[in-house]
Order: C-alpha cells, then structure tokens, then sequence
C-alpha cells in the first residue's frame, strides 16, 4: 500500500502555507494544500476546511482516502468568493472589508478547492433545502426495511433522515426493484435495493485493494452494483466494503443478523494475526466477540484490514479453551458455568493459582544454571516477553520464540504471522535469527542437560522438539489458550488469555508499539500472562514491579532501550515508534 | 424576405456532389488547409511575433465563434483555456455524438460532406499544437462511421494525414471511434471517459476541466462537428469577416433543425440572428407552416431539453431601440431573432439549433411524457438528482397517460423537477431532464391539472359503479 509508507514522519516537514476561509461565518485558518488519499498534496477542499471549522457537511460517497467522485450530491454547500470589478480587481465594501459574492451555483463540498477569504455557507434555507432533496431522491427507490438490516443503528441514511428527512413519502410510484440477497463471493451478500450507488465499494476495490472486480450495470435509476461478470468478490481486502458502505447493501456474511449494532460494545485493539498490527475495533457484548474492524491509523492499516484478520476470532470463543490451572498434584475439579455457557473461575481459584505460582517459582530457583529452557512466543505482549525474559535472565535460561510464517501481500498482510516479532526481538528473547534456539535446545534435552522446560503459547511439537523429547523432561511448565500436544504433556499448565482478554502492547514489523485493550473476560480459571508473570517473577527474584498495566510498560520502557522514552499514555490510540 | 445562408452546406445538397475526396478537392476543398499550415509568421508593432498557429486561434477569437453543440460557448476562450505548458500532449476531439431529440444537422455533414469536417479539424488541429485527435461518433451512425473511415483513408493517401502533411512537417493522425448508444456521451467529459474505455459518467468540475485535465488526463479540445467546419471557414475568410455574418455576440451561420408539425421540416443554415423564430416555422424559405387547419400550440426552440415556448407567450426583453439605446420591448415569442443570447434572456436556449414544433393537436402531457421517457432512459444514473429524478417524472408522467393522474400530479411534478436543476447535477444533463417538466407544467399547467381531474372523476365513478363489496361480518367468539 503506498499510501502507508508515504505518512510515516518526516525528520523536518516544509513550512505549511495557510489560507483564511469562512465556515458559516466563522473565520479558520486551513492548510492550503492537504494529502489526499494516496498522500499526494493538493488543495484543500471544502469539506476539509468545515472539517477544521467543526462543522459537519453530510455526505455519502465521500470518503477521505478514496478517489472523490462526487456522485451523492449530499455535501452541496453554497458560497461566495470575493467580488471582483469590471476590470478583474477585488471590490471592497465601505467599512474596508473585502465584498464577497455568492456564487449563483452551489458547490460540492468535497471536491470544490478553496480560496483565500472564500466564504461557505452550510446551513441557509437553500442548502438545506438541496439536503432534503437529495435524500428525498434516494429514499425513493430505497426498501425501508430498517427493521431487517443489519446497517440500522449505523446507517447513514438513517443518521441524515433524522436531520433533513420528512416523515411522509410523496413518492406513489411504482418502486424500482433490484437483485436481493446477491452472493457477490464467499464473504459478501449484497442488497441492491439499498445501494445507493456511491461507489465507495468500486472505488475503494478498484484503486486500494487492485481488483477491478466491482462495477455498476444499466443505465438511470436501474443502475445496479455487480461483480465483474463471471468473477467473484474474493480478494483479501473485501470485507472493507462492508464497513465503507454507507448504507446496508454490502453486508458481511460473518456479522449478518448476528447482532443489532447498538447493543456492541466497542474496544480498541490491535489484530494480532500478522506482524502488521492493524487497528481495530472489537465489537463485543455479554463477553461474545461478533466482529472487528478497522480503526484509522495513517501509518499502520489507513483505514483498511484484510479478511483474514478480521475473521480470525472464532477460536478465542472456542468450546475447548484451556481454562483450568493443573499441576501435578491437581484433582480434576467439578467446572463451574456461567449463565453464558462459559466456564467461571472456582471459588478458591486466586488461591490456587498463588499456591501453583509458588511451586513453580521454588522448582525454578532451585534449578540449575543452563538447565532450564523458555520457550516464549511472539504472540505474547511485549510487556509478557520482557516479563519472561527477566525470569530467563534470573534462572540463567536459553530462550527463544517460534516463527510463523505465511504468504504476504503488498498491501496490508505480512508473511510475519506473528503480532510480535519486533518485540520479541527488541525485548531479547528471540533467537538469532527467530527459532534457531529450538534446535539447540532440543539437542541438550536429548543430551540431558536441559531438565525443565517453560512453554508459554506455542506448541513445540511442531518446532523440533517433540513428544518423546517432553517426555524426557523433568519438569514441563506450558501457559496457552487452546490445548495441543504440549498442553496435553505439561505438568504444570497455566491457562492464560487470549488477547482480546486482557491489555499490553505489541511492536509490529515497522517497529510501532501500539496497545490494545481488554474486550471480553478470560474464561474458567485463566489469567493474563502478565499478571501470572509478574507474580512468577516476583517469586523468583524477589522483586516487586508494577501492579498494573501501565506501570508495567513504563518499567519496561525504563529497562529495555528500544522502548526508551516511551509511557503507556503518551502511546494514545496510534502508538509510538519503537528506536530501531 | 430572410434567406437561407448556406457557408457549411454550401455544395452539400448540390446536385452530383458526393463524400469522396476528388468531388471535395474539384470545389476547392483543403485549400484552406494549405494556406493555414504556411501562414508565415507575424511580427506585431510590439515586436512580439506570432506564429501561424498563434495566428489562427486570434482568428478563431476574432470571428466570435459559439459552440454549436448545445452550450454556445465562445470558441476562442475555450481554446485559450488549454493548458499549453503541461509539457503533456494536446488532444482534440470532435464530438460527433448528436444525439439530442430533434437534432439532425450534423450528420448531414458527416454524410454528405465529411472532407469539409476532416479539414476543419486538422486546421483547429494545427492551430493548438494537437497530433492525435479523434471523432467520437453516435453509434447509431453506422454508415456515418463508414464515411468518415473512408475520407480518413483518402486523406491519409493524399498526404493530408499523416506525419508531414502537405510536407509542411506538421503530424496529426485522426481515428473514428463509434460510440455504443448513449445520449450521455454526448456531454464532453462523459464522452471522453467513454473514449477512455470506461462507463460514460461525466467528471466533475472542479477538477477535470477538458482544457487542463482531459483525455487520459491531457489538456483536451472538445468541439462540435458543426463548429468545427466553421473553423476552416474562419481559416478562409479570417476571424472578422466571418464575425460580419450574423449578428454582434451571435456571429456567422448555424445549421437549424426543424421538425415537428411543419409542412417543411428539413435543415436550413441561416445566419445567426437574422431569422426570427416565426419566420423559421412560418416562412416558405423554411418551415413552411403549419400543416393546413392546425394552429400552433407551442415550440421547443433548441432540441427537447430546451424550455419550452407557448404560443402567443410575450417576453418583456432590453433591445437596442432605433437610437441605439437599450429599451425595453414586449416580444411575441415568434419575433425573438434566432441566436444565442435571446433565447436564453426569454428563458429557454437555442442549445442545439432544434426547434420542435407542436401544433394544437398535440396532447401536450403525452408531449412531456415522452421526452421525459427519454430522459429517463439516458440518465447515466451516476449522481442522486438526476438518477432518480428523471425516472421519477417519466414514472408520474406515464401514470398520468395512462390513466391513473391525479389533479395535485402538476404540482407534483413540479416539486420534483424544482429538486434537479441549477447546480445540484455532475452535469448539465440535470438542466436537460427539468426544464422540459418545469416549463411544461408551469406553461400548461391547466391541461396537466384538467387530465389529473378527468382521471380521478373516471376512477370515482367507476369505483361507484362496481359492485359494493359484501360486509364481511365478524363474529366474536364469546368466550374470548
């Protein structure tokens, strides 16, 4: 996406050349030239300058990084610019002021360039007037069946209806009636009746995501959206569409009649299923997630996230979530449910967990130098890898993560698939390269020498270190969120959360540390790692750390170099380079 | 007796003449074109020299030209509007897409006298630095294509094409490209997307203005077939003689298309302004009349989009009195002189020079209907006013003939109409689908009214003379 590399920070950005404009009366001052949405400057639009002078201009097609097209007509504003004479020279009024003449047509606001002291006029009775017109044109045709669709409670039909809608239709036509339920590809249903031909969907395929897979058919009030004839809407890209629609036309086949919108809670996050990082929402209720999706971040995802990320959560909703603490003493207790059928920590749990925590600790302390491994993942927060890597430090433990790799493409997916290689690496507990620990260790488990061996979240049967090499071993201590093979061997198995369950930080391959917040609750017994580690830690060393989140990290920030300088504030919503 | 004033169609229509290259070079054809392209430089009293070319376009400035396409656009400054430091090539296009109802002088060009357009091009060609240039043709003009192919290759044989033309070491290539049907395409910026190879929907303004942002996002000169010719007439006669024909602001000749209820319909070329509207419908010269026993009812003066005229409609408009002062005079509306700039003062436009004649059998609301049928049809359906619009009065208008009118559908129609027009549209096509319905309505408001209230009447009584529907009797269950 060269869009992206394009707003990463400059070392001395050129002086910004201003202009004066007047938004209702209101005097701002706006860049005279703005990026548009490939980064390039060009002069600054209408709709940008209200933008600056808070005044909102409805509008449908618009969309700040996409080509302008112009089609919606909702974004009519009127305006003046200054009066020039007979002989092309600017005309002042009496009192010196310049005089301005209203242009004898209205203007779009989102491709209209401004002037020096031109005047926009958003709420006389004619713009209103051209508002109520054109949304009166579009609910014409449009089906009203709010009460079915998914986009009610984020439609902008709705919104504006609200704003500049009547309340009786005059319309006695016959409707226009389009394809249903059009199975444009395996993840989008499309509603033609409720498009209203925006083309957002096309331009936004077409210019970011590089499929020329969408068009429009027919001619007139029969327009119709449809994918490219034989051809379906499969790209990797396709489910942005859903979220840029501004109407209920293109819906998701993972979220359609999931949910009602106003019942989801929203939380920041960051998707975790490439070394990308991109932003994004989750939306959740009563601890169920039913969906993410992109959170604006100019440096990182733009506006945009790939399907494959953003349907990558059904596992942590999975019926077979590890979320029982065992050692090896454990009696297999009787699960609690709660009333969503997830399983609830037992009573005595924070006790259990402290008794298992202390057993670890004494066996670790105990072990001798070069015979204990960690084996960590880049799945893990930073502030969980610099947790681990401290415990390694203080045991005298070789470390190492596991690499992931899959296929990357130019726009967003990275063949990283891990959220946190940077971290791992930057933190220290990555081998050199990524995984050539592994081997290592599973020759000195072979030779005997490695006696105890600390997993947390990857299954290292499928790193070179299997079955009959754990066997081996005196003492496995495994933490993760769905069992496998070395689940199935641990003596000690620590359920932790998955990270929409709990806070922290990852750094994505740019070197951006950004945090993401707690969605959803763990299930049955499970704890953030962070927590379990700090208190392993604490155990071990005898040292006490932060107690939250945020003091974590800035501890962190204090101890490992690359994250110098940084708070868990000043990180905000888009996060802070780390120094690389 | 006002005249007809044939300069395009001079040979056109004479008997023996014919399209192919020997019959236009016999009538002195490309002749101009060999002046132009060795028109020596110029050296102004200020030193300043002007090139040949820089020569021509003062002419084409001088001569006053308007566009006959529909907007009557000054020729001159649309050309001074070409970015010519972009460094990017400069195209031109002749927009041959004449689509607009009641329009059919092209062709008659492109037809019978396609040499005289070809020459026109390649001099406007020559005059603004353009090497490639195209003619986007309607693609109901089959054999119209086929012409102008075949001119293309006799001029290309002829070393009217080509790299060194006339050895004068000027370049130009010319291709034809047929459209697919569709009157959009006859808008510059949707015709030249559709040149591009894409659906046909009109740029918007700001920023894709032809002249700097145009075909594959060059600097682009759309013109008219029509004026077109009447640029290698400029080039021969130069820009002020040509501005001797016709009248001041509205020089030279226009090719006018009468159809409608006359006993001549038919293409006259008159110089512009010098021919009234009635004498265009009512003269011998043109028109003829109206067919025997008919009065006339109304006039659409400048193809279907223009507003419509209502006989024995005065306007009140400032002329230059006899002293040469501007007075103010009540105009018949068959005694506006034929031009631009009057047309527009009394409200409608002389767009495409069509004038449609309706006399008084004419059922003015089935007239409406179908042209907003039409305009339904074209809309390209890119943006909301128009898109939904145009089908929305085409929808009401044939309620309205078939039938089910109702007496508020005037004002109904109105208040859609209202919603389109004056800026709100991508293009002027938004103009071109209103002021049909708006004029219409507001002219004839009382037939609009009569047919809702002639429909509602009818539906009352026969909903009166149907059977009284059985009272269903509901029974109530007791115990519930």
């Amino acid at each position: 996406m060269p869009m992206l590399q394009k707003t990463e920070p400059k070392a001395a950005p050129p002086p910004v050349e201003k202009i004066k404009v007047k938004v209702n009366g209101c005097e701002v001052e706006v860049p005279k030239l703005t990026p548009d949405w490939q980064g390039k400057l060009v002069p600054t639009t209408m709709i940008q300058a209200c933008a600056a002078a808070k005044v909102d201009v409805p509008h449908y097609c618009y969309h700040p990084k996409l080509p302008v097209a112009g089609n919606c007509r909702m974004c009519l504003v009127e305006y003046g610019t200054q009066a020039l004479g007979p002989d092309r020279k600017p005309v002042f009024n009496p009192d010196g002021t310049p005089k301005i003449a209203k242009a004898p047509r209205p203007a779009i606001a989102c491709a209209t360039p401004i002037a020096p002291g031109m005047e926009i006029y958003t709420d006389t009775p004619a713009v209103k007037q051209m508002r109520q017109g054109v949304l009166e044109f579009l609910l014409i045709n449009h089906p009203l069946d709010c009460p079915i669709c998914d986009q009610a409670g984020e439609c902008k039909l709705q919104e504006y209806s609200v704003d500049y809608g009547q309340s009786a239709s005059r319309f006695v036509e016959p409707k226009v009636h389009k394809p249903k339920r059009v199975d444009l590809g395996p993840r989008i249903v499309l509603d033609d009746e409720r498009c209203i031909l925006c083309t957002r969907c096309i331009r936004f395929t077409r210019e970011i995501a590089n499929d020329d897979a969408l068009g429009i058919v027919n001619r007139g009030s029969y327009n119709t959206l449809t994918a490219y004839p034989g051809k379906t809407f499969d790209n990797n890209y396709t489910l942005n569409t859903v979220d840029i629609c501004p109407v209920g036309a293109l819906t998701s086949k993972d979220f359609r009649f999931q949910m009602r919108v106003w019942f989801l809670k929203e939380t920041k996050s960051i998707c975790a299923s490439c070394a990308t990082g991109c932003n994004i929402i989750i939306s959740s209720r009563e601890e169920k997630i039913y969906r993410y999706e992109p959170r604006e971040n100019p440096g990182v995802n733009s506006c945009w996230m790939c399907d494959y990320g953003r349907l990558n959560y059904k596992w942590i909703a999975r019926e077979d979530r590890l979320a029982q603490l065992r050692s090896p003493k454990d009696q297999v207790g009787v699960r609690q449910t709660g009333p969503d059928g997830r399983e609830r920590p037992p009573a005595n749990s924070q006790a259990k967990w402290g008794a298992v925590l202390k057993e670890i600790s004494g066996i670790l302390e105990r072990a001798e130098s070069g015979s204990v491994a960690i084996i960590a993942s880049a799945r893990q927060t930073n502030e969980e890898l610099y947790l681990l890597h401290k415990v390694a430090q203080r045991v005298g433990a070789i470390t190492d993560s596991a690499p992931r790799l899959g296929e990357g493409d130019s726009l967003l997916l990275n063949a990283d698939r891990n959220p946190n290689s940077a971290g791992a690496r930057l933190i220290g507990i990555a081998g050199e390269p990524m995984g050539s620990n592994l081997a290592r260790i599973a020759a000195r488990i072979r030779d005997g020498r490695i006696k105890t061996v600390v997993v947390f979240g990857e299954d290292v049967t499928r790193h070179g270190i299997g079955a009959d090499l754990l066997g081996r071993l005196d003492l496995l201590i495994v933490s993760d969120i769905l069992p496998n093979e070395t689940t199935r061997l641990a003596h000690y198995l620590l359920p932790g959360c998955a990270y929409p369950e709990k806070r922290g930080t990852f750094t994505n391959a740019k070197g951006q540390v950004q945090k993401f917040m707690k969605a959803v609750e763990p299930p049955g017994e499970a704890r953030p790692e962070w927590e379990l580690l700090h208190e392993l830690l604490f155990d071990v060393a005898g040292q006490d750390g932060a107690r939250s989140i945020e003091g974590l990290f800035n501890q962190m920030t204090a101890e490992v170099p690359a994250f110098k300088g940084m708070t868990w504030a000043a990180l905000g919503d888009l996060g802070a380079r780390a120094n690389t | 007796m006002p005249q007809e004033y044939r300069l395009i169609l001079k040979h056109a229509d004479q008997p023996g003449y014919t399209p192919g290259l020997d019959c236009y070079l016999r009538h002195g054809g490309y002749e101009t074109l060999k002046q132009a392209l060795t028109r020596a430089p110029k050296t102004l009293p200020d030193g300043k020299t002007l090139s040949g070319p820089e020569q021509l376009r003062d002419e084409v400035k001088l001569s006053g030209l308007r566009g006959r396409g529909g907007a009557g656009f000054s020729c001159g400054l649309k050309w001074s509007f070409v970015d010519r430091k972009s460094g990017k090539p400069i195209y031109l296009i002749c927009n041959a897409d004449e689509s607009e109802p009641g329009t059919f002088k092209d062709r008659q060009i492109i037809y019978k006298d396609p040499h005289q357009l070809l020459e026109g091009m390649i001099i406007a060609c020559y005059a603004n630095d353009v090497h490639l240039a195209y003619i986007y043709i309607r693609g109901e003009f089959v054999e119209g294509a086929k012409i102008l192919n075949r001119a293309l290759n006799e001029a290309r044989a002829k070393n009217l094409l080509g790299k060194h033309i006339l050895g004068s070491g000027y370049g130009l290539e010319i291709h034809v490209h047929r459209g697919a049907g569709a009157y959009i395409c006859g808008e510059e910026t949707g015709l030249i997307e559709s040149l591009e190879g894409k659906r046909a929907y009109p740029r918007i303004k700001p920023p894709y203005f032809p002249a700097v942002l145009g075909l594959y996002q060059c600097p682009t000169i759309v013109n008219n077939v029509e004026t077109l010719c009447a640029i290698k007439h400029i080039a021969a006669m130069g820009g002020a003689e040509y501005a001797k024909l016709g009248t001041p602001n509205n020089t030279g000749t226009r090719i006018v298309s009468i159809s409608g209820h006359v006993k001549r319909p038919g293409y006259y070329e008159v110089e512009v302004g010098k021919v009234t509207l009635g004498e265009l419908i009512h003269d011998t010269a043109f028109g003829g009349g109206l067919r025997d026993g008919h009065s006339l009812k109304a006039v659409i003066p400048g193809g279907s989009s223009a507003k419509v005229f209502k006989a024995g409609e005065k306007f009140k408009l400032r002329r230059k009195g006899p002293e040469g002062r501007e007075v103010e005079q009540e105009i018949d509306m068959l005694d506006l002189p034929y031009d631009f700039d009057t047309l527009i003062r009394a409200g409608s436009m002389s767009g495409s020079g069509a004038i449609i004649v309706l006399d008084d059998s004419t059922d003015i609301v089935e007239a409406l209907a179908n042209i907003s049928e039409f305009y339904a049809h074209e809309s390209c359906g890119q943006c909301t006013p128009c898109r939904e619009g145009s089908l929305w009065m085409s929808k009401a208008l044939h309620r309205l003939t078939h039938g089910e009118g109702r007496e508020q559908d005037a004002e109904y129609l109105a208040k859609i109409a209202d919603n389109i027009p004056g800026g709100r549209t991508i293009c002027a096509f938004g103009e071109a689908c209103a002021w049909p319905v708006q004029s219409f309505v507001a002219k004839f408001k009382d037939e609009f009214v009569a047919k809702g209230k002639a429909d509602e009447e009818r539906r009352a009584k026969e909903n009166r003379a149907a059977k009284p529907v059985r009272e269903i009797e509901l029974t109530l269950n007791a115990k519930c």
